[in-house]
């Protein structure tokens, strides 16, 4: 009977939060234009790269990409010495040695990116009980996607008259419920970009956005490419087939 | 040995073997020289389709299996690291999620062919029944397949599904108990599932090896609903129906490529790439696409047993089917009144579907329980009752009459045109 009652209660919980998910839902996320989408569409290196660098300087210090190794960013245009040199100014765990004591040694791009907690409560203890989530799959793992992705970032704003804030908390207009732990992190010029690009807060969630892209689908552009051949192929294949067909049955008629 | 047929086949060693072992003999008997009605339309070829669907399920799902850690603290992760670092890996997995929806895309496409055209109706009733068996068979495969990932929707879907059999008085909560091997959605659930999944696609393919001995015994079914009477009537189904088959299965593939490499995702839910959480409960709990018109059927129903039983009923009827629909006539070609309801239920399933997918309230629940009550009395009602009231249409007197130029009845003959060009 206990899991009848579990299960009514989940229920009857999934239907009281879809109706107030309901209600956040009317707010219509704005679509990009995106290098990366559509049939042809390739991920901006520079973009990625750009983004990859306000990765690592700011949302890094809370948001871990655990399931990233750093090799993965040759494909947004890093060289194999580049790679090792920004490894190499990663401290990675490793051990035990032989003395069973386990070590830090400098990162090799075999690593993933390191998380900044160790685990999910010191995230939480050291970011006011909010869980900063992974970024590996963001893009993919929220509705929108990398729209989503700037939306958010360049959704923060004042609180409209007659909502109260819980502490420590931000407005955030594209955020389910709107409450959101995260401050409003992006500032004009907050990076400098190696590559001189200005640092708008427009620029830098579009190129974070296209980075997490990258990050949570390294082989997009693989993939498209070789979308492209095999449709291709299938619709050679499917021309001859269907004038083999009209041929041998042309006899029958 | 005494009757060997020396000279049968071409090939020696065919031959040798052949003499011992007959496969040879029956390969040729049933895909050869296996006469199709020559008028069949495109609609006949998604059995072919499903059947190339399974076997593409398979052969991925088993490289799959190779890499994939069914252990809950690592299932999540060694997916991603198939989608990462496996050669292909993300090709084999995009293939085998989307083939699973394609896969059920062929599947409802072939039943509501075999709704229209009546290939339910005697002698083909086993044949049919088997193929609701393969239906139910196929949703509780996919369901365990949607669980492996261990995301979000899988760990909730889970969580919700298994629930169902606790509605059934006393039997319910020892099944759930049994299907968790627990007290709660978790690492024996998880290992149990991937054992079934890995075993009910080989249990789905004796089903189906059943379903086409069943159907080579009768006979396929076409457009007009009436038998085939003699070979004037057939084509051999090679080198005709393979490569009409052939044609519309690449034709299918390119719809299938299009979901794989532009829109992998599309069928999938943003929440199955968060990692399962069970004191985290997603905003919408929603199943996959395919299931959505059982859902809404699930949740129409205000009490829980009853929502279950109707859920289960609305798939244990269809066995009924041939005993259901009173009419002696097969076709809808030929039953101008029926012919309207098929159309209402297409639709009905349809919202249904949509139904399943929005929140059960308001105005929703509402169109689910009138689609709710008209699948079930359609198929209890109508069905039955509309057999014996209704005045089909003649039948033409032969398939080659009605179809080649020149003969039979007028009306027959230009609405057979479309498929015969096709």
């Amino acid at each position: 009977m206990r899991a009848l009652k579990t299960a009514i209660l989940s229920a009857a919980l999934a239907l009281g939060i879809t109706g107030a998910a309901q209600a956040s839902e009317s707010v219509h996320i704005p679509k990009q234009s995106w290098p990366h989408s559509g049939i042809f569409g390739t991920i901006d290196k520079a973009s990625a790269q750009r983004g990859f660098q306000i990765y690592k300087e700011v949302c890094s210090t809370c948001h871990a990409m655990h399931l990233v190794p750093i090799r993965t960013l040759a494909g947004i245009g890093f060289s194999e010495d580049e790679l090792k040199a920004l490894a190499a100014g990663y401290e990675v765990q490793a051990g035990p040695n032989d003395s069973g004591e386990m070590f830090m040694r400098p990162g090799v791009p075999a690593d993933r990116f390191p998380s900044p907690f160790p685990n999910d409560q010191a995230a939480r203890a050291a970011n006011g009980g909010a869980l900063p989530p992974d970024l590996s799959l963001m893009a993919k793992a929220r509705v929108g996607g990398e729209d989503y992705i700037h939306a958010f970032l360049t959704g923060f704003e004042e609180p409209p008259a007659g909502v109260n804030l819980m502490p420590g908390m931000n407005y955030n207009k594209y955020f389910p419920g709107h409450q959101v732990g995260m401050p409003n992190i992006l500032q004009p010029d907050g990076v400098t970009y190696a590559d001189g690009t200005k640092a708008t807060v427009e620029q830098q969630a579009h190129d974070i956005a296209t980075f997490l892209t990258f990050a949570a689908e390294p082989h997009l552009d693989a993939r498209k490419q070789m979308g492209v051949k095999v449709i291709l192929f299938l619709i050679v294949l499917a021309g001859l087939m269907y004038a083999t067909k009209r041929k041998l049955w042309s006899n029958l008629h | 040995m005494a009757q060997a047929q020396a000279t049968k086949f071409k090939n020696p060693l065919v031959n040798w073997i052949d003499s011992r072992l007959p496969i040879f003999t029956m390969l040729d008997h049933e895909y050869n020289h296996y006469p199709m009605p020559r008028n069949v339309n495109y609609l006949w070829a998604f059995g072919a389709i499903a059947g190339i669907m399974l076997v593409i399920m398979i052969a991925t799902g088993l490289f799959l299996a190779m890499q994939y850690s069914s252990h809950t603290s690592l299932a999540f992760d060694s997916v991603e690291r198939i989608m990462r670092d496996v050669n292909y890996g993300w090709l084999l997995r995009y293939v085998h999620a989307n083939g699973a929806s394609m896969f059920f895309i062929a599947v409802y496409i072939h039943m509501f062919r075999g709704l229209y055209y009546g290939s339910y109706k005697a002698p083909r009733e086993i044949l049919w029944i088997l193929g609701v068996i393969i239906f139910l068979v196929m949703m509780g495969t996919a369901f365990m397949g949607y669980v492996l990932p261990w995301g979000q929707m899988s760990f909730w879907g889970a969580t919700v599904i298994t629930n169902l059999f606790s509605a059934f008085p006393i039997v319910g909560d020892p099944i759930v108990t049994l299907l968790w091997g627990g007290f709660s959605v978790d690492n024996p659930t998880l290992n149990r599932f991937f054992a079934l999944h890995f075993l009910l696609p080989f249990v789905l393919l004796g089903l189906v090896i059943l379903h086409t001995a069943a159907l080579h015994v009768c006979g396929s079914n076409n457009p007009l609903g009436i038998d085939a009477k003699g070979p004037q009537d057939t084509v051999p189904f090679n080198p005709y129906v393979t490569v009409k088959d052939g044609f519309a299965v690449v034709i299918f593939m390119i719809v299938y490529a299009a979901f794989v490499f532009f829109m992998p995702n599309y069928m999938g839910h943003p929440d199955n790439y968060i990692p399962a959480n069970p004191l985290v409960t997603p905003a919408h709990i929603v199943p996959e696409w395919y299931f959505l018109p059982f859902y809404a059927i699930l949740r129409a129903i205000p009490d829980k047993l009853g929502g279950v039983i109707a859920m289960f009923g609305s798939i244990a009827l269809l066995m009924a089917l041939p005993w259901l629909d009173t009419s002696k006539v097969r076709s809808c070609k030929f039953r101008p009144i029926y012919r309207q309801f098929f159309w209402i239920l297409a639709i009905d399933a349809l919202v249904l579907g949509y139904a399943g997918a929005m929140p059960a309230e308001g105005a929703w629940l509402i169109i689910a329980r009138v689609g709710t009550f008209y699948y079930f009395f359609h198929f209890l009602v109508l069905l039955p009752v509309l057999g014996k009231l209704e005045r089909p249409r003649p039948l033409p007197n032969s398939i080659s009459e009605s179809v080649l130029k020149g003969g039979g009845r007028v009306a027959a003959g230009a609405a057979a045109k479309p498929m015969e060009k096709a």
